[in-house]
């Protein structure tokens, strides 16, 4: 009886429930970074790396796709880390940024982003191509997948890509995503990720706002707004160019 | 003064934002939000810095946009706790291989880049 009540408190009260459970996470990952690594690994890397482990654990235990949230009791998890908390959050880091450091990075910001749509499409197709793909609609659908997820399934459906092509072009933005989230906090002392400008170039290249959110909050959460602010454009200017200018460039190389 | 006017104004900029993130995303007839969080975030700078004789920000609502802020982390573990980890694993090497190389090309450009910003910079 206690169990049913409990578990009728937990998910009527969702949310709530979700900021108990992120709370005790966060908790443990910060006592984990003090006691095992004494703060090499930061305390907010090891949550984010426990949230995409226990996304798997939820995903093959549910069948769904939405990781953790996907268990009745743990839905408020879903909504916390939706897209709306997570814009929401993310436009407040921008409450107190340095204008002056946006304003000197603004040109190499906007360049960054069309380099790095450029630059992962170019890697997604030349992938797909190396798999044997040689159908323009298939091989730019990918490489529209490897700039974000979301990139990949719009253009997948501006040009008629099959749904399988479409989930695979989810999976490859899925795994740039989680990827970069787990990667960036490893390799930012080595490509010099440490200052507002630097964030900045880094978003637009990345692209992948959840990666990019996740990334930088384990690395130094002083440089979100500047990351954050590039990498919002990206999946925009990735829908613009993806089914266009690129999808001509890869059906010129590739005419049936 | 109190913590409403913050995150109001926080909220604000937020859908103010989406709305021309979404206009833009209209007018290049892409069907996606154009910007929308990094409009937002110009916003709510643009605001918060406005004369500062007239329109500044007390403390109390100022801690309205903070608490939020602040929050970024939780939020970013339970986004990174609700992604489709499975799929992204299990969907074939190819995905894998495609997202890992885009990343890794990525990273490595970061450091060109600054640079050349950098370089173009100082011959002003």
């Amino acid at each position: 009886m206690i169990v049913e009540s409990l578990g009728g408190v937990l998910t009527a009260n969702a949310l709530i429930t979700a900021f108990v459970f992120v709370g005790t996470l966060v908790w443990l990952s910060y006592w984990l970074s003090d006691k095992l690594t004494f703060g090499h690994l930061h305390g907010s890397a090891i949550a984010i790396a426990f949230g995409l482990v226990l996304a798997y654990v939820g995903g093959s235990m549910t069948g769904g796709s939405k990781g953790l949230a996907d268990f009745s009791l743990l839905a408020g998890v879903g909504v916390l880390g939706g897209a709306m908390f997570r814009d929401f959050a993310i436009v407040a880091t921008a409450f107190g940024a340095d204008i002056e450091a946006l304003r000197k990075a603004g040109a190499i910001g906007a360049a960054s982003v069309i380099i790095g749509v450029v630059l992962s499409f170019t890697v997604g197709a030349v992938v797909a191509v190396m798999f044997g793909y040689t159908d323009a609609v298939v091989i730019t659908t990918i490489g529209a997948g490897a700039a974000t997820y979301i990139v990949g399934p719009v253009t997948g459906t501006a040009l008629g890509a099959e749904s399988g092509v479409i989930a695979l072009s989810v999976a490859a933005g899925l795994t740039k995503s989680v990827l970069v989230m787990i990667g960036t906090p490893l390799v930012a002392r080595r490509i010099g990720l440490n200052n507002p400008h630097s964030a900045m170039i880094y978003g637009g290249l990345m692209g992948t706002t959840s990666g990019v959110a996740g990334g930088l909050a384990a690395t130094d959460p002083k440089l979100v707004p500047y990351g954050a602010m590039t990498a919002t454009f990206y999946t925009g200017v990735g829908c613009l160019l993806a089914p266009s200018v690129l999808y001509l460039a890869v059906r010129a190389m590739f005419a049936a | 003064m109190m913590v409403i006017y913050g995150v109001a104004l926080l909220s604000f900029c937020m859908l103010v934002g989406e709305l021309v993130g979404d206009l833009l995303g209209e007018l290049l007839d892409v069907q996606a939000n154009v910007g929308g969080v990094g409009i937002a975030m110009l916003l709510l700078i643009f605001l918060s810095n406005l004369s500062p004789h007239k329109f500044r920000l007390n403390p109390i609502t100022a801690s309205g946009i903070g608490f939020w802020s602040a929050m970024y982390i939780p939020i970013v573990v339970a986004m990174a706790a609700k992604q489709n980890v499975v799929a992204a694993i299990s969907s074939g090497w190819m995905a894998i291989i495609a997202g890992v190389a885009a990343v890794a090309a990525s990273f490595l450009m970061i450091p060109v880049l600054a640079k050349l910003a950098r370089d173009s910079n100082d011959d002003r």
